[in-house]
């Protein structure tokens, strides 16, 4: 800073909340203490609380103003693969604060939840009946607790029968991280394997992993469709290998947006599965959650369904009336994921997304997803090498890299789409495929904007060839430009100085 | 129709662009056995339908705009400033993701930096991250983090008046691996709990104020636990933190619990946020995702999501949890709440608690046959034992428009007949005399 002027590059896009304000300023009308007063604690009060001193207006305008720093699906095309990133429904925001639901307290003795109780039953019917489930268990607050949820039971379900032996999971090379991560928690080994050239699990490794070591297999948890987007041609043979050894059969529900209506897991011969209510059935994405991630299992893992779940305590006693409704711990649960029962207010926001679509729409919204995909798949076939040569699901995958524009790479194409106001695809996954780019445009954009992205991304890859720099400085038109990660991680500021318990200026 | 809005002229352009006839020619991989299975669903229905019927069911439940409240035990009646609200339902926080492309993610980048600064000010502590599920799973990722700090060690000691239910999701969490979970099978004191530390335990865990609201001494735990090498992980309501001096303070090495005291609707058990503070030294070992602050191309202040190495996506079976969505909108919440609130409006707030909470319970304790429990300093929770069954009790008050206290006793058999009462700033002194009226004749 010379002469006060300071650099303009160094400015922040918007201070800290922390900078923003005035030693004494509050920002809340709060009423005043309406009962005698008691003596205080003092020897366990604290001195001093480093939190921001700010006026409603000033937070009002601060949080407004970092809104519109975000790229969000209100604003336009969210393309993320693997994340289904389609329409939140503004009825179902409005239905998660009824104050019946929002302000109703979770240890509410049970005569005063039925409400909220009769809506977790239908959904978890509900749900059971889209995957073709027994029964299903709404506790698991996100999908990779639903996946240790189901992994667990897997475990508990072998211990229960005394076979101690089973150590290890299969997991596809091309799957989720969660899934290795998940294995792990739950006490297992990954043992992985590959995929064919057609983008499937090869069959002969799988046959050779079963035959080896079948005493030592609990089970295999594969995608569906994959996370290649790419329905398993072989899933039948598939389950039927890995069953016939003993092991069960684990479904990442992540793609189920590809499925409803077109096939039922349960009915394929899966044993468990996890559900992405804020992937399939609507609820937002929240900048980073909350999720919800309901597990469906059949009849042989029913006991161990993670607690609690929802039953009839008492049937209805005449046709009109409705039965009494119970928070239920299953007789083996593999116990309790989080406190109370799962993200609730995720399940209202699901609740009213499926009671719109009803049995016939439900179908429809796999049809079209599958149907947006496929189209942006065949108009981009002949720009990007598009690696499996076959009819994709709900999302698939194209690999960002041109043999002409060597220096090119998957992220310069996302960053570049930023600029034709696009949200990139999800970069660098699947791990199998080279400059991988994953694109999952959902039902609910229209064939303009779908167009528009195609559009784009033709015009990005002539870019690549003709202007490279263009993608390398990209992106050109948002709030910051790339950021310095390395020097994220080795200076390692994560929380502001103020806000430190012996910060300077104490 | 739903929210798809294709019309059937462009299906048809589209199919044509595939080079198929119809939607169902796509599947052709799906086993033909199995292939378009019926659907047992209700019929569809317009919007103003589900909305009837939605209101119709959340209104047979007895909340807390209809009733007062005086329960707690882990989930708690606060007021929510109105702004909250307003800027949650803005379209760009709520319906982006995880701020995987930093450049268009600014907003919640720096929301969070916000938040874990100002849990750090809470907790005391120097680093946290983007939040968990809720509080019992941020200690069960607490006890994960003990493990792998203390190497070798395998014991874990759980203080029994850790939340019931925040215990059982750590053993639900960890019954994959070898580790022991002692302290709490049975009711013992703190002083019995303390001498279960030994070389081999790599935590203790206590919850400040505990399951019962009482304040236990810190500082004295903290001691004992670093003498033998072992962590002191607190578990803290972070209202009473805008009074009582920071678990950092007093010796803490991790500091987790729920944010839903902080601007989070009690919404029949969640969504909450769990919180997770720790030492510097200790931040790359902790799960979920971390923001930190960097520069861009330019130069220019920017935020970024940090030490991702540590994450399943990259690490996969290696990583030391498979958490990835965690609980951002509520994270965001907690941070516009503690804005909007300051360090003068929590600490009004928590005194608002702490005064109300004494008045119900001096009040309650003047009521013959039914006692509470003085032993220790209490925030906005207290025991009382009654002269009757916790149940009948609370379906008399349930008649007169009041939701009692918790039963204690099916925690804790020892406990029958004692009630864990909660009031809070919502609670005005008309509805504490109530209360304490309707107790009267219940004796």
């Amino acid at each position: 800073m010379l002469n006060g002027i300071e650099k303009t590059e160094t400015k922040a896009l918007e201070p800290l909340i922390y900078d923003l304000g005035s030693p004494g300023r509050i920002g809340v009308n709060l009423p005043d203490c309406d009962v005698p007063e008691s003596d205080l604690p003092r020897d366990l009060m604290r001195d001093d609380l480093k939190l921001p001193e700010v006026g409603e207006l000033q937070v009002v305008r601060h949080f407004l103003k970092l809104s519109q720093l975000n790229y969000a699906i209100d604003k336009g095309f969210y393309p993320l693969g693997s994340c289904t990133m389609k329409y939140n429904p503004k009825l179902n925001e409005d239905m998660a604060r009824l104050p019946g639901f929002a302000a109703l307290h979770p240890l509410t003795d049970g005569e005063g939840t039925q409400g909220a109780l009769a809506l977790m039953h239908e959904l978890q019917r509900w749900l059971g009946e889209i995957s073709g489930f027994e029964a299903v268990s709404l506790a698991p607050a996100a999908g990779a607790q639903g996946e240790f949820a189901g992994i667990l039971m897997i475990r508990n379900y072998h211990l229960d029968r005394g076979d101690t032996q089973r150590t290890k999971i299969i997991v596809p090379n091309s799957a989720h991280g969660t899934n290795p991560a998940t294995v792990t928690m739950a006490g297992f080994e990954v043992i992985e394997v590959p995929s064919d050239n057609r983008g499937d699990v090869d069959l002969e490794a799988l046959r050779k992993v079963c035959n080896d070591r079948g005493s030592e297999i609990a089970g295999m948890m594969i995608t569906v469709p994959s996370t290649l987007g790419l329905f398993e041609e072989h899933i039948l043979d598939v389950i039927e290998m890995v069953h016939r050894v003993g092991g069960l059969m684990y479904m990442d529900g992540a793609n189920m947006n590809a499925l409803m209506g077109i096939v039922k897991p349960g009915e394929l011969g899966f044993d468990v599965m996890h559900y992405n209510l804020h992937k399939t059935f609507s609820t937002p994405h929240g900048g980073g959650g909350p999720g919800s991630g309901p597990v469906g299992v059949n009849a042989k893992l029913k006991p161990f369904l993670p607690g609690p779940i929802v039953e009839i305590i008492e049937p209805a006693q005449a046709e009109d009336e409705t039965p009494l409704y119970g928070l239920v711990m299953p007789e083996k649960t593999i116990g309790r994921l989080k406190a109370f029962h799962g993200n609730f207010g995720m399940h209202v926001r699901a609740y009213a997304y499926i009671r719109i679509y009803g049995d016939t729409g439900i179908r429809d919204v796999s049809r079209h997803a599958v149907l947006n995909a496929n189209y942006i798949r065949a108009r981009l076939v002949d720009t990007y090498t598009i690696p499996y040569p076959r009819y994709c699901g709900h999302e698939f995958v194209l690999e960002g890299r041109f043999a002409d524009a060597p220096d090119v790479h998957a992220l310069d194409i996302s960053k570049r789409l930023m600029d034709y106001g696009i949200h990139p695809p999800t970069n660098y996954f699947p791990l199998i495929v080279p400059e991988a780019l994953l694109i999952e445009p959902t039902e609910t954009e229209t064939k303009e904007t779908l167009d528009e992205f195609i559009e784009a991304m033709k015009r990005i890859a002539h870019e690549a060839k003709t202007q490279p720099e263009l993608l390398h400085d990209a992106p050109h038109s948002a709030p910051v430009k790339r950021l310095d990660e390395v020097k994220a991680a080795r200076d390692l500021v994560l929380c502001c100085a103020p806000a430190l318990p012996n910060a300077a200026g104490d | 129709m739903g929210y798809i809005p294709h019309t059937e002229v462009e299906r048809q352009q589209m199919l044509a662009a595939i080079g198929v006839t119809t939607i169902e020619d796509l599947f052709e991989a799906v086993p033909a056995s199995h292939r378009f299975p019926r659907l047992k669903l209700p019929k569809p229905m317009s919007e103003m339908e589900v909305a009837a019927e939605m209101l119709a069911l959340s209104e047979s439940n007895e909340h807390g705009q209809d009733f007062a409240i005086f329960r707690g035990a882990g989930a708690y009646h606060h007021f929510i400033p109105s702004a909250v609200n307003h800027l949650l339902l803005r379209g760009e926080f709520y319906t982006a993701y995880t701020p995987y492309q930093p450049e268009i993610s600014q907003g919640t980048l720096q929301a969070v930096f916000e938040y874990q600064s100002m849990m750090c000010a809470l907790t005391g502590m120097d680093a946290a991250n983007a939040s968990h599920y809720d509080g019992a799973t941020s200690l069960a990722e607490a006890v994960t983090v003990a493990l792998q700090v203390t190497r070798k060690r395998s014991k874990i000691i759980l203080s029994p008046t850790v939340h019931p239910q925040y215990r059982e999701v750590v053993r639900t969490y960890h019954q994959g691996r070898n580790i022991e979970i002692v302290g709490d099978e049975k009711p013992q004191e703190l002083a019995a709990l303390l001498n279960l530390i030994d070389d081999k335990t790599a935590m203790i865990a206590v919850q400040y104020p505990n399951f019962f609201g009482q304040i236990e001494d810190l500082r004295t735990i903290a001691e004992k636990a670093h003498a033998a090498g072992a962590l002191l992980v607190v578990v803290a309501n972070p209202l009473a933190l805008g009074m009582l001096k920071s678990p950092g303070e007093l010796g803490a090495d991790i500091v987790v619990g729920d944010g839903q005291p902080l601007g989070v609707p009690m919404g029949f058990g969640g969504p909450y946020v769990g919180f997770f503070a720790t030492k510097q030294e200790f931040v790359r070992r902790i799960a979920g995702r971390i923001v930190g602050e960097t520069v861009d191309k330019d130069g220019r202040r920017a935020y970024v999501m940090t030490l991702r190495p540590r994450e399943q996506d990259i690490k996969r079976e290696k990583a030391s949890s498979n958490i990835c969505t965690n609980q951002g909108l509520m994270a965001l919440a907690v941070c516009i709440y503690l804005s909007l609130m300051g360090k003068n409006g929590l600490r009004k707030v928590a005194e608002l608690n702490y005064h109300k909470a004494h008045y119900a319970a001096n009040s309650i304790d003047k009521i013959s046959g039914y006692q509470v429990n003085r032993d220790k300093p209490f925030f906005n929770e207290f025991v009382v034992k009654c002269p009757r069954p916790i149940a009948e009790i609370n379906e008399a008050l349930i008649e007169d428009g009041i939701v009692g206290g918790y039963d204690l006793g099916k925690d804790y058999p020892h406990l029958a007949n004692h009630m864990l009462l909660c009031v809070t700033e919502m609670n005005g002194k008309d509805e504490i005399d109530a209360l304490v009226k309707m107790l009267e004749g219940l004796k």
